[in-house]
């Protein structure tokens, strides 16, 4: 029979490992996990300007705090304007990853913003220069 | 009512004020944004984003058949420790009409996101230690809660602390711009009274899913309504229905400029064991990254 001190010692180990566990995964990983499917998906709101009028205030109303109002990162959140987010990411990863998130790197799921304002999102992200 | 029960009151009127004043101040001085699901009793998968802290001013109004009308706060305090654990602080307290207004106690609860994707159904697990007398906020109906627990007069109700811990699944979906989400409650009195059961539903969407190109206050998609349903289950000497509390109502919110939240919902009584109609109310504003706000920049 496992003691109550030796439980909690458990629970604080899992607790820790799970914390790490985030931190293992390396900046740009989460390119390697989005299914083929994903990657292909096209933007439905591709070459509108409006959509990237109105990505630019969702953009300002979520992303900013952490990537910075311009998209140049901060000391803790990575640049928006990377070769790894204008180019080798597709539309379809950036849907996968504002959809699914990066928990461990403390990327939060934006899934209930829903896809039309990911969508907008992503129009402005890749009108970044 | 004693010298002690006086000064709570005088403490819980001047936290209430307090509250309200800093979030006014707060949604005119600091950046921030609100977009959160209409929910009153019903939580959905969402967790807090790390770093950030919600403040919360909610309400519940109610008139009980043979009883005084009465009006239940609490401010509740959120924040995201990490991408999968949201932490939250309560400080309860209410209003009877011809009684008095009192501080009823506080709760902690923690919430754990198991899986760290986005699923068809995702699942949230919710522990809550609460420490409360006399409260009326009503965030959740277990067991054989029901109308006539607001009949006993404050001075009394609040002799009967209640040290409780409750357990919650808590499942959530998203498909199409709605949300669904589902609560399984258990709640437990630590002074050996059985397990208490409960349940909550949500659905909501958005009224308009994309974003409009140019700043807007009133547009459709800075409104989310749906619907919630809540109640008892009973406990685990009468599992079921009987005797048992349960509501019904539509509910919205309104995201305001400057990242505010208003939220309103009429709940009806769906049986005689039920208040017969509940108002709740809420204002809400989350600080981004709250504790960069004390750092000084770098960039």
């Amino acid at each position: 029979m496992i003691s109550r001190p030796a439980l909690f010692f458990i629970a604080a180990l899992l607790i820790v490992a799970l914390s790490l566990a985030g931190f293992a995964t390396s900046n740009g990983a989460w390119l390697t996990n989005v299914p083929q499917r994903e990657r292909e998906r096209v933007n439905p709101y591709r070459d509108q300007p409006d959509a990237v009028s109105a990505g630019r205030r969702i953009f300002l109303d979520h992303c900013a705090h952490c990537h910075g109002k311009d998209a140049e990162g901060t000391k803790k959140r990575p640049s928006l304007k990377s070769d790894r987010v204008r180019q080798e990411a597709t539309d379809g990863d950036l849907h996968w990853l504002l959809v699914n998130g990066n928990r461990g790197q403390g990327m939060p799921s934006w899934v209930k913003l829903g896809d039309p304002q990911i969508w907008q999102v992503i129009c402005y992200v890749k009108s970044l220069h | 009512m004693d010298r002690l029960g006086v000064l709570t009151s005088a403490v819980w009127a001047t936290l209430a004020r307090i509250g309200y004043a800093a979030l006014l101040l707060a949604a005119v001085a600091l950046p921030s944004h609100g977009q959160e699901y209409p929910y009153f009793v019903t939580y959905s998968q969402e967790m807090e984003e790390p770093g950030n802290l919600d403040i919360e001013m909610f309400s519940v109004v109610g008139n009980p058949p043979s009883g005084n009308s009465f009006i239940g706060s609490d401010i509740e305090f959120e924040y995201g420790l990490k991408g999968w654990w949201t932490t939250e602080f309560y400080l309860d307290g209410q209003a009877t009409q011809n009684e008095s207004t009192i501080f009823t106690g506080f709760r902690w609860e923690n919430r754990f996101r198991p899986l760290a994707r986005e699923h068809w159904i995702n699942p949230v697990l919710y522990t809550e230690f609460e420490d409360i007398s006399a409260d009326k906020t009503m965030r959740e109906v277990v067991g054989h809660d029901g109308r006539y627990d607001f009949l006993a007069p404050n001075g009394l109700a609040h002799m009967d602390k209640q040290r409780e811990i409750e357990l919650k699944l808590i499942l959530g979906s998203n498909f199409r711009g709605w949300n669904i989400s589902e609560n399984f409650i258990a709640e437990k009195n630590l002074a050996g009274d059985p397990w208490e059961f409960g349940y909550a539903l949500g659905a909501s969407r958005p009224l308009q899913l994309a974003a409009s190109a140019h700043e807007c206050a009133f547009c459709a998609e800075k409104f989310q309504s749906g619907v919630e349903m809540y109640g008892g289950l009973g406990d685990t000497d009468g599992f079921g229905l009987h005797l048992t509390s349960q509501y019904l109502g539509p509910t919205v919110n309104w995201s305001a400029p400057h990242g505010m939240t208003v939220a309103f919902s009429p709940q009806f009584g769906l049986n005689g064991y039920s208040i017969p109609v509940l108002y709740r109310f809420s204002v809400s504003y989350e600080f981004q990254q709250f504790f960069s706000h004390f750092h000084r920049s770098g960039q």
